[in-house]
């Protein structure tokens, strides 16, 4: 295992290699340190969704890694990503998770900052003898800032690829989720579940379009609920996995709910269970492409580095240290769609974060995980499977079957790049 | 993953009716509380046997037996991020019905519940047991609170977790039924390890 940073490409290229990777990638602290410099604080990350901070002054306590943000919306409604942090003494400014307030005022000294980040002023302010340059001790602040459909990105490069860049082809994941809500936009307005997995980021992240492992870890509730999910995942299913550019990748199923050709069936329902939101999806998509909707599903896509969009759940992956992860997990809501709604978070309850019938057991994985990637020998993961089989699909993204490791071959490969510039 | 508690449970998932029970304040109104009525000792001590008995059962991961315990309109919630949100609009640990209940059972006797393989080894302490009166709307329930403290030990370490249980009990023959049981864990607005066995 190495304890330093590798120093060069070639050395980055010796930990991965085209279908393995070297197990010092997910234990090493310094290594870890150099992906907080190279890739959370250089890259585009999901922060939060606007409808967090609906109204002019809202506020909400976010992260980017291990950095403390605060999001807020200012009285213009424009949305600032502000580092939690007195300019003062290092105190942080905000103690609440969210709230609706124009000022935070530090509770040490008093110093106080609008939700702009500018700093307004501070007790006996004669101390400073008019000296001081108040225009330079504003809140620090997330370099740049751009949503894209209600999703705000932050990052800490003060100059890079647009968000859009970023993006890329993943954006398509975005229109389609927001196109299945009648409105055209979701909330995520349920607040969120913390569930913190003893283990490395990255054992998430490669996780979640990984279409290999739902029947072997998932196989305790698909058999209780009778679930049609595991078949999606099989050797024979028509499902594919996509490599979208940028480590974003997929798994696009949306070739079995074609076959199936069952609205709704993607929920795991039928339409007719649904009246008010089928009505409400044909108005204002018009009855055909309402069908096309209802049986294509919602993405199930891995943004990179930390959003993961999961048909009717929004996850998010924060890395706290070499060894610990927490996901913050939370049910989509459509807006204005109560008789769905209400189904989204009831069956996102019962499947993810701390006892959830799925996402405890895929921590158990991962933490499982994290234990075994100590062990002296081999020192390899391996994430070769379906290297033979990769092809393009009509639109030039390299694709495999279903239970293919094309997601996770993608993740390191713009890992690497990510890591490699920095070195 | 979303969709296999949906795929056929359809009855799995909580209805408006079963939530409109979780709101009824559960604590603190009840006669003992405000010290209008004589304690009944020999209801304490029945009440605390039964949560003795409960505790014992999902220490001792006896699914069935702990299963057996709840009534047929039993509700299991465990909140997140307070303790009085509400479980229509907001995300909780556990929100389950009878029915989801039983599919939780029914999951860990597949044998490849794999956060519960090996099974947590769990010892919980119950104290601060109150009787706390009956339900407003139903003086069949009677309003029951305590304290807990687990100890968990599994391959990841050690977990405590300490919280205040809210019961609701409907009397079955010379015991109990559990008709409404609320888990309110300490700091569960911050972030939790997996939680997979019976709390």
């Amino acid at each position: 295992m190495t304890t330093t940073v590798p120093a060069d490409r070639a050395a980055w290229d010796a930990l991965i290699e085209h279908d393995r990777v070297h197990g010092s990638l997910y234990t090493d602290p310094a290594i870890f340190d150099a992906e907080l410099e190279r890739i959370w604080y250089r890259t585009w990350v999901f922060v939060g969704h606007e409808s967090e901070v609906p109204e002019p002054n809202d506020y909400v306590v976010k992260s980017i890694g291990p950095q403390p943000i605060i999001m807020t919306r200012d009285k213009q409604g424009e949305i600032h990503l502000l580092l939690n942090r007195c300019t003062h003494r290092a105190n942080l400014v905000c103690d609440a998770p969210k709230g609706n307030s124009s000022a935070f005022r530090c509770p040490y000294h008093g110093w106080t900052f609008s939700n702009t980040g500018k700093l307004l002023g501070y007790p006996f302010n004669s101390g400073y003898g008019g000296r001081e340059k108040k225009s330079e001790l504003g809140l620090g602040r997330v370099a740049r800032v751009a949503s894209y459909k209600g999703f705000v990105f932050g990052s800490f490069a003060e100059e890079g690829e647009t968000l859009e860049e970023h993006l890329g082809a993943a954006a398509d994941a975005i229109d389609r989720l927001v196109e299945l809500s009648p409105s055209g936009e979701i909330e995520l307005t349920a607040g969120w579940l913390q569930h913190e997995a003893k283990a490395n980021w990255k054992m998430l992240v490669e996780n979640e379009t990984d279409g290999y492992h739902p029947q072997f870890v998932h196989s305790s509730i698909f058999t209780v609920a009778d679930s049609k999910i595991g078949e999606l995942y099989g050797e024979k299913s028509p499902a594919v996995c996509r490599d979208l550019g940028k480590g974003h990748t997929e798994n696009d199923l949306r070739p079995a709910f074609r076959e199936r050709d069952e609205p709704m069936s993607w929920f795991g329902t039928t339409a007719d269970r649904l009246p008010d939101y089928v009505e409400h999806l044909e108005a204002a998509r018009g009855k055909e492409r309402a069908r096309e909707i209802m049986i294509d599903g919602a993405p199930h896509v891995m943004i990179f580095p930390n959003l993961f969009i999961a048909e009717i759940q929004i996850f998010v992956i924060q890395p706290v240290a070499v060894d610990r992860t927490v996901q913050h997990v939370t049910a989509i809501q459509y807006k204005g769609e109560p008789q769905i709604n209400r189904r989204m978070l009831q069956q996102t309850i019962g499947s993810v974060g701390p006892a959830g019938m799925l996402l405890a057991d895929d921590t158990e994985m991962y933490e499982r995980n994290q234990r075994g990637v100590h062990a002296k020998n081999p020192e390899w993961l391996v994430i070769a499977r379906g290297t033979h089989r990769e092809r393009l699909d009509e639109d030039g993204f390299t694709i495999g079957d279903a239970t293919d490791e094309v997601p996770q071959r993608a993740i390191w490969r713009h890992y690497l790049e990510l890591m490699e510039a920095g070195a | 993953m979303p969709e296999p508690i949906a795929a056929t449970a359809e009855e799995s998932v909580p209805e408006a009716t079963d939530v409109q029970r979780v709101l009824v304040p559960g604590d603190g109104s009840g006669s003992y509380a405000t010290g209008e009525a004589p304690l009944d000792l020999q209801l304490l001590h029945e009440v605390e046997q039964f949560l003795y008995r409960e505790a014992r059962l999902a220490d001792e991961h006896e699914y069935d037996a702990w299963e057996a315990l709840w009534a047929d309109d039993g509700i299991y919630w465990v909140p997140a991020n307070g303790d009085d949100t509400d479980p229509t609009t907001s995300m909780s640990v556990i929100f389950d019905n009878r029915s989801r209940i039983g599919l939780r059972i029914r999951q860990y006797h597949t044998g490849k519940r794999h956060s519960q393989i090996p099974p947590s080894a769990l010892r919980r302490l119950i104290s601060n047991v109150e009787l706390l009166g009956t339900d407003p709307d139903d003086d069949q329930l009677l309003l029951v609170g305590a304290n807990f403290l687990v100890y968990e030990s599994r391959e990841r370490g050690v977990v405590h977790w300490a919280g205040r249980y809210d019961y609701r009990l409907r009397r079955r023959g010379d015991s109990f039924e559990i008709v409404f049981k609320k888990v309110r864990i300490v700091g569960n607005d911050r972030p939790l390890h997996t939680l997979a066995f019976l709390i």
